[in-house]
C-alpha cells in the first residue's frame, strides 16, 4: 500500500497489523468483524481460530510472554468481546502487552441495542491500558500504531480497539480512507498524555547504590518487572557484583536462575520459607519491578518490618501504593539496575567498602538447611505424589522448556519444584488467578516457538475450563504438552476447607471417573495417557516427549490429600509462615 | 455514581474531611469524563464535586476540576492513577490556602408578596441576582466562594427552598503578589 493510496477501512486494519510485525492473530470471526477477516486471506499474517474466544487472549498473552512482543487476538462484537473480557483483566493486572481488536455494529447503530452490540469500551475501560471505540476509518492506521505504542512501551498492558462495521465494510463510503502511516514522532505528539519516564532519578540511584553498600543484610526482591524490561542480565549483574541474594517472585520466576547460588526462589503465601524469612528479616529490600502484592506480603505492617525499602517502578503509582519507598526510583527496570550498577562500581573505585554481610550469609544458608521443600514420599498403594510427577518432568526435559500453569495447587507446586534456569520460561495467570489459563497460554507460547517443548502443568478442574483448544492445537499444528495433576478436586479450595474451614469440603470434589481425560484428549486429535503408578510417570514422561506431530496430554492420578507447604496464611503475618508438618520443630529459631 | 457523594452525605461525615482541588487538563476525547470517574469508582475514592468544561484550546482539552475529601497520602495515589491515563495531560493540585476557587449556585426559593422584597435584599447583600420571578417563587442566582455558598443557602432555608444546584467549583492558583525580580532575590535569600 503507497502513501495516499485509497483504501477502506478493514484493508488498512490487516496492513497496519502487518506494517506493526504480527506475525500471528489467535481469533474467531462474526457478523461485525467480517470485513476485517476478508483481507486476512491475502495477508502474510497467520491466523489462528480459536474454539472460545477466552483462549485467543490468553493464546495471545502466551505469545506475549515468551516473546515480550505483543500478543494480538481479534474477535467480533457482543458476546464474542465478552468473553475476551478475562483474558484482558488477566494482561492487565500482569501487565502483559496485547493489543486486541473487537467488532463494533455500525457506528449509526451504536446505543440502540442492536443485536450483538454491547458497550465493549465501557466494560474493559478498567481491565485496560487504554481502550478506543474507532469513529472514522481515517483514524485506522494512526491508532493501530498508538495502540501498539501504549501497550508495549512503559509498564505494558493490553489496548482494545473496537471497530465498528461500517468503518471497515468497503462496500460503504464511511469506511474510505487514504493509506499513510505515521512516523514515530507524529505517535508521540498525538499522545500528549504519555510520557513513560524510563531513566531513573541520578540523585536517587547514587542513594540506592550507597544503601546497598551500606546494608548488612540485603536482600532483592525481583518482580515481573525484570522480564518486562529485559533486565535478566543486569539484574545478574547486580546481585555478582554485590553478592546479594534474589527473592523472585511468582511473576519472575526464571528472571534469575534457580541454579544460581544466590537464588532464593519464590517469596509470598507459598513461598519457601528461606524466602519467606529473608523479606522479614532483612534490613534493605532492594525491590526491582515488583509491586508488594498481598500474596507477596501477607499481612502488610508486619511485612519486612526491619527494612529500609528501595523501589524502582517503571510505573509511579505503585511506588507508595502498598508501602511507602524510602529510595523510589522510577523507571525502566534494566536501566535503573544498569545505572545502580554503575554508581555502586564507581563507589567502589573511589575507596568505598561494602558492609559485611557474611553473618546474614549464615542465616540464610541456616535456614535453607533447615527447612527445604519438603513432601512425604509415595505410600505403594496409594495416589502419586504431584511433586514427585514435577520433578521427574523437570528432570526429563530440555532446560530451555516453556512450562505454563493454571490456577491453584499444581500452579503453586509448579512454581516451587521446577528448575527456572532461563528467563521467560515460566507462563502463568499470577495477577488474576485464572483457571483455564495454561492450556491457551501453552499454545499461544508454542506458536511463538514451534522448535522448543511447551509443557502445560493444569489442574483437573482447570483443564475443563479451556481444554477444547486442544482442538485449535491439534487443526493448527501446534502440538503442546499438558500434563493434568488430577486429584480430583478443585485442590486448592479445598486445602483451604480442610485447614481453615474444620474439614467441612463443599462444593470442591470433581469426579474420579468423568471425564475420562484420555478419551477427551483422544477426541480432539491428542495423544492421551494416564497414569497410575509412580513406575510409569518416566516412561509416559518419555513417551509424550517423542510426539511432535500432535498434542498430548496426561492424567497424573495424583493424591488429593497433599497440601502445598509452606503456607502463609491470609491475612496472617509472613513470620507466621507453617512449614510442612515434618518440619514444625525447626520453627522460630534462627 | 457509585464514586460520588453529595456534599452533605457519602463516607467519613462526622470527620471534618479535607477537600483537595484537582484541576485535570485532559484531551477533548469521547468518553474522557467516563475514564475519570470511572477510575475514582474503581480504585474506592470519593469525587466531592466535579465540573468540566472546554479550554481556551477547546478543540484539543478540556478541563476537569475534581473536588475530593482525601487525606493527603490516597491523593498521591489518585493523582499517580489518573495521570496513568493515556488522555490526561495534566494535573495540578490546588491547596485551597492557595488558590481561588468560585462556584455558580441557583435556586428557586418560596417567596409570597410579603416576604419577597425580604429575600431580594438578602440575595443583594450576597452580590446575586435575580433570575425569574413567579407569582410566589423566585428564582436567583449567587455566585462565589464555596463557604459562602453554604452561608447563602442557610439564610434562604427559612424561607423554603424549592430546588437548588450547585455547579461544584472551579479553581485557579492565588497569583504571585511580587514582581518576579524580587521573588528570585527572596528565594536566593531564603535558600
Ligand atoms: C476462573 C476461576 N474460578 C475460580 C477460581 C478459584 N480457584 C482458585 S484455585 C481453584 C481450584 C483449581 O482446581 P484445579 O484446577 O483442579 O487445581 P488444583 O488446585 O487441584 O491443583 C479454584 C476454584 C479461580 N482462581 N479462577
Ligand atoms: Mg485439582
Amino acid at each position: 500500500m503507497e502513501p495516499n493510496e485509497p483504501t477502506n477501512g478493514g484493508a488498512a486494519l490487516i496492513r497496519a497489523l502487518e506494517l506493526e510485525g504480527v506475525e500471528v492473530i489467535f481469533g474467531l470471526p462474526g457478523g461485525a468483524i467480517l470485513p476485517v477477516y476478508d483481507p486476512i486471506i491475502e495477508s502474510s499474517i497467520r491466523h489462528v481460530l480459536v474454539r472460545h474466544e477466552q483462549g485467543a487472549g490468553h493464546m495471545a498473552e502466551g505469545y506475549a510472554h515468551v516473546t515480550g512482543k505483543p500478543g494480538v487476538c481479534m474477535v467480533t462484537s457482543g458476546p464474542a468481546a465478552t468473553n475476551v473480557v478475562t483474558p484482558l483483566a488477566d494482561a492487565y493486572l500482569d501487565s502483559v502487552p496485547m493489543v486486541c481488536i473487537t467488532g463494533q455494529v455500525p457506528y449509526a447503530a451504536i446505543g440502540t441495542d442492536a443485536f450483538q452490540e454491547c458497550d465493549t469500551t465501557g466494560i474493559t475501560m478498567s481491565i485496560t491500558k487504554h481502550n478506543y471505540l474507532v469513529s472514522d476509518a481515517r483514524d485506522i492506521p494512526r491508532i493501530v500504531r498508538e495502540a501498539f505504542h501504549i501497550a508495549t512501551t512503559g509498564r505494558p498492558g493490553p489496548v482494545l480497539i473496537d471497530v465498528p462495521k461500517d468503518i471497515v465494510d468497503p462496500t460503504n463510503p464511511r469506511s474510505a480512507l487514504d493509506w499513510y502511516w505515521p512516523t514515530d514522532e507524529e505517535v508521540i505528539a498525538g499522545l500528549p498524555g504519555y510520557r513513560p519516564t524510563t531513566k531513573g532519578h541520578p540523585r536517587k540511584i547514587k542513594e540506592a547504590a550507597e544503601m546497598i553498600l551500606a546494608a548488612e543484610r540485603p536482600v532483592i526482591y525481583a518482580g515481573g518487572g525484570i522480564l518486562k524490561a529485559r533486565a535478566a542480565e543486569a539484574l545478574k549483574e547486580l546481585a555478582e557484583l554485590t553478592g546479594i541474594h534474589v527473592v523472585t517472585t511468582l511473576m519472575a520466576r526464571g528472571a534469575f536462575p534457580d541454579d544460581h547460588e544466590l537464588c532464593l526462589g519464590m517469596p509470598g503465601m507459598h513461598g519457601n520459607y528461606t524466602a519467606v524469612m529473608s523479606f522479614q528479616e532483612t534490613d534493605l529490600l532492594i525491590t526491582l519491578g515488583a509491586r508488594f502484592d498481598d500474596r507477596v506480603t501477607g499481612k502488610l505492617d508486619e511485612f519486612a518490618s526491619k527494612a529500609k525499602v528501595i523501589h524502582a517502578d517503571i510505573d509511579p503509582a505503585e511506588l507508595g501504593k502498598n508501602r511507602a519507598p524510602d529510595v523510589p526510583i522510577v523507571g525502566d527496570a534494566r536501566l535503573v539496575i544498569e545505572e545502580i550498577v554503575s554508581a555502586i562500581r564507581s563507589l567502589l573505585e573511589s575507596g568505598r567498602t561494602q558492609a559485611d554481610t557474611s553473618a546474614w550469609k549464615q542465616t540464610i544458608s541456616g535456614w535453607q538447611e533447615k527447612h527445604p521443600l519438603h513432601y512425604d514420599q509415595h505410600v505403594p498403594g496409594e495416589r502419586l505424589k504431584p511433586q514427585f510427577v514435577l520433578e521427574t518432568l523437570r528432570d526429563n526435559t530440555p532446560s530451555d522448556t516453556i512450562v505454563c500453569s493454571g490456577v491453584g495447587q499444581h500452579q503453586m507446586w509448579t512454581s516451587q519444584y521446577w528448575h527456572f534456569n532461563h528467563p521467560y520460561t515460566w507462563v502463568n495467570s499470577g495477577g488474576l488467578g485464572t483457571m483455564g489459563f495454561s492450556v491457551p497460554a501453552a499454545i499461544g507460547a508454542k506458536a511463538a516457538f514451534p522448535d522448543r517443548m511447551v509443557w502445560a502443568i493444569d489442574g483437573d478442574g482447570c483443564f475443563q475450563m479451556t481444554a477444547q483448544e486442544l482442538v485449535t492445537a491439534t487443526v493448527e499444528k501446534i502440538p503442546v504438552k499438558i500434563a493434568i495433576l488430577n486429584n480430583s478436586y478443585l485442590g486448592m479450595v479445598r486445602q483451604w476447607q480442610e485447614m481453615f474451614y474444620d474439614e467441612r469440603y463443599s462444593e470442591v470434589f470433581l469426579s474420579q471417573d468423568v471425564p475420562d481425560y484420555k478419551m477427551w484428549a483422544e477426541s480432539m486429535g491428542c495423544a492421551g495417557f494416564r497414569v497410575d503408578s509412580p513406575e510409569e510417570v518416566l516412561p509416559t514422561i518419555q513417551k509424550a516427549n517423542e510426539i511432535n506431530d500432535r498434542p498430548v496430554v496426561i492424567d497424573f492420578r495424583t493424591d488429593a490429600a497433599e497440601k502445598v507447604f509452606p503456607m502463609v496464611a491470609s491475612g496472617k503475618s509472613n513470620s507466621e509462615v507453617m512449614v510442612h508438618p515434618s518440619q514444625v520443630a525447626g520453627i522460630g529459631e534462627f | 455514581m457509585p464514586g460520588v457523594t453529595s456534599p452533605s452525605g457519602g463516607h467519613n461525615t462526622n470527620k471534618a474531611v479535607r477537600h483537595h482541588t484537582l484541576v485535570v487538563l485532559v484531551e477533548n476525547q469521547p468518553g474522557v469524563l467516563a475514564r475519570v470517574a470511572g477510575l475514582f469508582a474503581r480504585r474506592g475514592f470519593n469525587i466531592y464535586s466535579l465540573a468540566v468544561a472546554p479550554t481556551d484550546d477547546d478543540e484539543r482539552f478540556s478541563r476537569i476540576t475534581i473536588v475530593v475529601d482525601v487525606e493527603s497520602s490516597p491523593l498521591e495515589q489518585i493523582t499517580k492513577q489518573l495521570f496513568k491515563l493515556i488522555n490526561v495531560v495534566k494535573i495540578s493540585e490546588l491547596d485551597p490556602d492557595d488558590s481561588v476557587e468560585r462556584e455558580l449556585m441557583i435556586a428557586t426559593v418560596k417567596a409570597d408578596p410579603s416576604v419577597r422584597s425580604q429575600v431580594i435584599e438578602l440575595v443583594d447583600v450576597f452580590k446575586g441576582s435575580v433570575i425569574d420571578v413567579g407569582f410566589d417563587e423566585l428564582s436567583i442566582a449567587v455566585n462565589g466562594e464555596p463557604d459562602k455558598l453554604d452561608d447563602v443557602e442557610e439564610l434562604l432555608r427559612p424561607y423554603g427552598i424549592v430546588e437548588l444546584q450547585r455547579t461544584g467549583r472551579v479553581a485557579l492558583p492565588k497569583l504571585e503578589r511580587t514582581p518576579p525580580r524580587l521573588k528570585s532575590v527572596q528565594n536566593r535569600v531564603a535558600n
